[in-house]
């Protein structure tokens, strides 16, 4: 039955063979394929075996070359067959015809998970089988789990296992998630005990790619691979059906060797020695037999032995026992032993410093350069470039040159350009090395790249003393019937610079270097010719006194070439003849040409694509693995301590240069706001202690205005930019004794002297700041630098940045003591409106070191809210604690913005909501004169538009705000004043958002008045006379309508506080 | 991934079975197929079982009119591929009988099947010969 059924392939078979031509072969595979296509279509009446025939034919006629683009859907159908030999066919068929990414095997994944997960052998293996050979990425995502549990499973046989284990690495290979490495390094040191040879060959397959991937997850498999190689070397337990000529299991021996080439050293020392033993019996065991079977399946073995012995680099001794064993394999008979004697020597030429041994074999070497295997020529070539160096460079590149002569075509590129590139690194002299450029070039002219008879140029024009020889070589080769043309080339330009200097030698006259070149000229090409004319102009102007025929020969060439075909030739021949005429200047256009610069040889780049390209692809994939492994190595021990260490001086020594910055930028600053606002009123969102805090500083404030006016005003910017030198380097100064805290302050703030006195006896144990935090904070306010913070132990400094509504500032932690400052800790108290993240502050300050400290900002609603930075550290028995606001106020998110008349009224109009656009009476106004007030605005980033009002006592400014809510958003500011009563003005302020209209309002209201008072309505008597004076009839606003405005202030605005709070309180 | 493909072909250039284990085109596959073919066949016993061929390196032996060429890696270990064409040799010699070019011809599915059960995915999965033939009679009983 099955016989008949098979009948038609073979008489298939038959006929294809029986063809006499590649036509008769087409007629007949189209006429079958038109056959089974018609059969296909009308599938209900295949039997079976009918379509298993067709199917095997289609396979057969696929593998001839031909396409097959149809009966696809009948071959994947085949495997859900119910009977074992329909099955095997669809099998073993659709992974010969398809690859993965056929949209047919979606349809059959559950079918092959149905005969994965079955109870049939016979069926997991053939499905198995199928998706270890073409499974994409679907199977790997769908089947993994079922793989991976048959190859654990114990009741599994080993027929399925080892497939399970092959399947496996396919689907690692198109996805590595679906092998978890924490589970499986445990689970992969069982496998490797596997007692089964064949499940075991599978699995050290999986392992190699398993630790390709991932050293350090498989260390404790390494004493399993050992013991699989002390097993197989005393062939223990080997059963007779995996031994091979004698030898147990020579390619699981070759696995196992290849896996451990992976790991980067091997340190316990029972597995080492044991290694070492079967290494050294492999090394040492292996002898030459009669039957070649036998032989290559035994030295398989030794070579993967010697590449593992390389990897571990092991002792001196042995790597010279491989070098003499490799020098034996060099000169045996055997051809497969001498190319891989050969391959082997050149990596370990990388891996070990044996060059020296492998020397002695040189003479060996050299002669299997004229193997008759073009194979093993070429590894012998590549071996010598190798071991190249300067002690046999001038050998090994003479052999090259004197093999150039009867090399074949297919290995004079390599060798021309290894030879150029032996030379170049390792000349013993450079006339030799001129020397072997130029014979390079006489014989095989057609692979020396330009580049390399540019670099002759180059080192003849550097060094004077090859000159003339260098002249004399080119002479005599000119002599040579058969030139190459890049000869031509290289001569013609080394005698129109030095030919000169032979003048006095017997036929080197210029009249005979001319006509010597001249005979090359109607053979060369055009690029040729240019530089024969430049020889020539420069033969002329070397011939002194000049030679009338000599000039007018080379003349009338001149005028010939000038009307060229090439451009390039023209130009040259037209200028050289004019050139020529006019004596003085030809000498200088024409003069020597300059010493090159030394650079990096284009050669050598060019050698390192060449070894990329030649066969070498597997040392360097070596060499690379070697690299990835010392990574890895590195990997393993990362830094301890996460953050960056602490600043060492370097950085200290850089900050002068950092401070004459910050120096210039805070005279800007002093200047526009001579007089910055003192302090701001308290908030209820403000920690309880800062409140204490600033009811302590407000009263050293009222001393410190005690002070006469002059004296504060008489600072000068010079005094200014002394101070903030020294404000650094006051970290290098003489810690304070704890006793005399006043010590640092200077006279100017003697008067708190006294209160600080006061305060110490009261909190004997705490430490005390030297600075003023609250004149601190709101210098920062208006500054993007400067100190926020110190005490006898430690300073604080603030650099800021800001960009729409981000901010990027930096703390300043710096130790002033000689003794560390421990359990430091700094934590940020954000207001709901700024989102506030600060990178981590180390647990300890060195000596008189530095931190610095990033905290990032983003602002994402109006308010006037306050950060709080929560500090605090351990000086010896003292525990400091300071909470200290952060500048990061509202107007670090204004921008100046520059509107025209007709922007602003048409903007100012629009904005006809109440909450929109608020109004409010100030009283209480620190008394500044107009020009004053403008400055105070300019500070706080809101531009005043002169000009812009008509009344003079008037004032208009606008600016942009910034915040993650209203993005950029514009701001409308006016205020009018009253000449007659400076402390009272009318404030008004619009926008497009009724919160930052509100607070914006209270922002500046707050720099606007002296001393914080509880908001008041006035009696509406003492409101109505200022009403006529105050408004402009251009305004829209009505005086009945500000009435009614102000009369409803106090409730409106009490109504938008706890909007915003409950807002706020949503918000986050 | 270390076997990239296994062919057989006989000494006109023939191709008797072809097995990749990697997806190439099928001019690809023409291409390569042709140009391998040509330097293997021209060498001589003389040369080793070596050719580097852009950046394939093949292991090939020839047995009567037969060459059987296998596509590796360059890093891999060229003896141990020599002596595996000689095992899948061996094990089609058990099941045929001095096995030649026409039975390959004509059992082509059963050599694929033995190619099957001894690489997989591009590495060797089975070395025993009792092993790698096991299905295969069983398929015989089966049929």
């Amino acid at each position: 039955m099955a016989l008949s059924g098979m009948r038609g392939l073979s008489v298939f078979i038959s006929d294809i063979r029986n063809c006499h031509n590649k036509e008769q072969e087409r007629l007949r595979v189209d006429k079958e394929l038109g056959n089974i296509r018609t059969r296909f279509k009308n599938e209900k009446g295949l039997s079976p075996y009918e379509k298993k025939k067709y199917v095997w034919k289609m396979l057969y006629i696929y593998m001839l070359g031909y396409d097959v683009d149809f009966g696809h859907m009948e071959t994947v159908s085949l495997i859900s067959a119910p009977k074992y030999p329909e099955k095997q066919v669809g099998y073993i068929v659709t992974s010969c015809l398809l690859n993965e990414n056929n949209d047919f095997l979606r349809m059959v994944i559950n079918t092959v998970r149905n005969d994965i997960i079955g109870r049939n052998e016979t069926f997991q293996c053939l499905a198995l089988t199928m998706v270890g050979n073409i499974g994409g990425k679907e199977f790997s995502e769908s089947l993994a789990p079922d793989v991976q549990k048959l190859l654990i499973s114990s009741s599994c046989r080993p027929v399925v296992r080892k497939k399970a284990a092959l399947c496996l690495l396919r689907l690692y290979r198109k996805n590595p998630d679906v092998v978890n490495i924490d589970g499986w390094a445990d689970r992969m040191a069982q496998l490797l005990d596997e007692r089964d040879l064949g499940v075991l060959t599978s699995v050290t397959s999986l392992f190699v790619s398993l630790v390709s991937n991932n050293v350090e997850a498989y260390w404790n498999c390494l004493p399993k691979c050992v013991r699989i190689l002390e097993r197989l070397a005393r062939n223990q337990d080997i059963p007779q059906e995996y031994t091979y000529y004698g030898i147990p299991s020579p390619w699981l021996q070759v696995k196992t060797m290849r896996a451990l080439q992976y790991f980067p050293t091997i340190e316990d020392p029972n597995a080492r020695r044991a290694l070492f033993e079967v290494l050294q019996r492999i090394l040492m065991g292996t002898d030459v037999v009669k039957n070649v079977n036998k032989n290559n399946a035994s030295h398989a073995v030794l070579f993967e032995a010697l590449a593992l012995v390389m990897h571990l680099d092991a002792e001196k001794e042995m790597m010279s026992q491989c070098v003499a064993l490799l020098g034996k394999f060099i000169a045996v008979r055997e051809p497969n032993i001498r190319y891989l004697g050969l391959e082997n020597m050149t990596r370990m030429l990388l891996v070990t410093d044996v060059q020296d041994i492998i020397k002695r074999h040189q003479a060996q070497i050299i002669t299997s350069l004229k193997d008759p295997d073009i194979s093993i020529r070429r590894r012998a070539l590549d071996l010598l470039y190798g071991m190249c160096d300067v002690t046999n460079a001038k050998e090994i590149v003479e052999e090259l040159l004197q093999y150039l002569d009867t090399a074949e075509f297919a290995m004079r590129e390599e060798l021309s350009l290894k030879a150029a590139i032996l030379a170049e690194k390792f000349a013993p002299q450079l006339l030799w090395y001129v020397d072997v450029i130029l014979q390079l070039i006489d014989k095989a002219g057609d692979f020396v790249s330009d580049d390399i008879w540019y670099r002759v140029v180059q080192f003849v024009t550097n060094n004077e003393d090859l000159q003339s020889y260098a002249a004399t070589k080119a002479r005599e080769y000119l002599d040579k019937p058969a030139l190459h043309e890049t000869m031509v080339k290289v001569s013609a330009y080394l005698l129109g610079e030095y030919g000169h200097l032979l003048a006095r030698r017997p036929g080197c006259s210029p009249k005979e270097l001319f006509a010597i070149i001249n005979d090359k000229l109607p053979t060369v090409s055009a690029s040729t010719v240019a530089i024969l004319l430049s020889t020539y102009a420069k033969i002329l102007m070397h011939t002194q006194p000049p030679d009338v025929g000599l000039q007018q020969q080379i003349l009338t060439i001149f005028k010939k070439y000038e009307s060229y075909i090439d451009v390039e030739i023209q130009q040259r021949a037209v200028e050289y003849f004019e050139l020529s005429r006019k004596g003085p200047a030809l000498a200088d256009v024409l003069a020597e040409m300059p010493k090159f610069p030394e650079r990096e040889s284009a050669l050598l780049k060019k050698a390192e694509d060449a070894e990329i390209d030649t066969a070498e692809q597997s040392a360097i994939k070596l060499r690379s693995q070697q690299q990835t492994s010392s990574a890895l190595v590195v990997a393993d021990h990362p830094p301890a301590n996460g953050f960056a260490p602490p600043v060492n001086n370097l950085t200290l020594v850089k900050m002068p240069s950092q401070t004459v910055s910050d120096t210039q930028e805070s005279g800007v600053s002093y200047e526009e706001a001579p007089k910055p606002p003192v302090e701001a009123p308290k908030e209820n969102g403000t920690p309880v202690e800062v409140q204490n805090r600033d009811t302590n500083i407000t009263e050293i404030n009222n001393e410190i205005k005690a002070e006469p006016p002059s004296t504060s005003h008489s600072t000068s910017p010079g005094d200014l930019l002394l101070a903030d030198l020294l404000g650094p380097l006051a970290i290098e100064g003489p810690p304070a004794v704890e006793q005399n805290p006043a010590q640092g302050l200077n006279a100017n703030q003697s008067p708190a002297g006294d209160l600080a006195l006061a305060t110490l006896d009261d909190q004997s144990n705490s430490v005390q700041p030297i600075v003023n935090v609250e004149e601190k904070f709101h210098i920062l306010c208006t500054k993007d630098s400067g100190v926020l913070y110190e005490d006898p132990y430690i300073q604080i400094g603030l650099k800021a940045e800001w960009r729409a509504h981000h901010g990027r500032l930096v703390l300043f932690l710096g130790n002033k003591n000689t003794s560390a400052l421990t359990s430091v800790r700094a934590l940020i108290l954000p207001p709901s409106h700024l989102k506030m993240e600060l990178s981590s502050v180390p647990d300890t300050i060195p000596p008189r070191a530095q931190v610095q400290v990033p905290l990032e900002v983003a602002n994402l609603l109006a308010s006037r809210d306050v950060a709080v930075l929560d500090f605090s550290y351990a000086f010896g028995t003292s525990l400091v604690d300071a909470k200290l606001r952060l500048p990061v106020v509202l107007n670090k998110f204004l921008q100046t913005i520059t509107l025209t008349p007709e922007e602003f009224f048409s903007q100012w109009k629009a904005l006809t909501v109440h909450s929109l656009k608020v109004q409010e009476v100030v009283k209480g106004v620190k008394p500044m004169p107009l020009s004053e007030m403008a400055n105070l605005f300019m500070s706080l980033h809101l531009a005043v538009a002169p000009g812009l009002d008509n009344n003079p006592n008037n004032l208009v400014a606008c600016t942009t705000f910034f915040s993650e809510a209203t993005r950029a958003m514009l701001c409308l500011i006016r205020v009018e004043t009253d000449p007659q009563d400076r402390t009272q003005l009318r404030l008004t302020v619009a926008s497009g958002d009724q919160y930052l209209t509100f607070e914006l309002k209270e922002f500046i209201k707050e720099h606007l008045v002296d001393i914080p008072r509880t908001q008041v309505a006035p009696p509406r008597a003492a409101v109505q006379p200022q009403l006529p004076t105050t408004a402009p009839a251009t305004y829209n606003d009505p005086a009945s309508c500000c009435q009614d405005v102000h009369v409803e202030q106090p409730r409106k605005s009490w109504r938008s506080v706890v909007s915003m709070r409950i807002l706020n309180r949503e918000r986050a | 991934m270390t076997i990239r493909f296994v062919l057989f072909v006989n000494k006109q250039g023939q191709t008797r079975l072809a097995q990749y284990y990697e997806h190439l085109s099928l001019d690809e596959r023409r291409a390569l197929e042709g140009e391998i073919v040509r330097k293997c066949l021209a060498r001589t016993d003389q040369q080793c079982s070596f050719v580097e061929h852009r950046n394939y390196k093949v292991v090939y032996r020839r047995y009567a009119s037969l060459f059987f060429l296998v596509g590796v890696d360059s890093d891999e270990n060229e003896l141990a591929i020599l002596e595996f064409i000689h095992l899948l040799v061996e094990t089609m010699d058990r099941h045929f009988g001095n096995v030649c070019e026409l039975d390959i011809m004509f059992h082509l599915e059963k050599v694929h099947f033995m190619l099957e059960e001894m690489v997989m995915n591009g590495c060797i999965v089975e070395t025993s010969k009792q092993n790698i033939l096991a299905p295969i009679q069983l398929m015989e009983k089966t049929s």
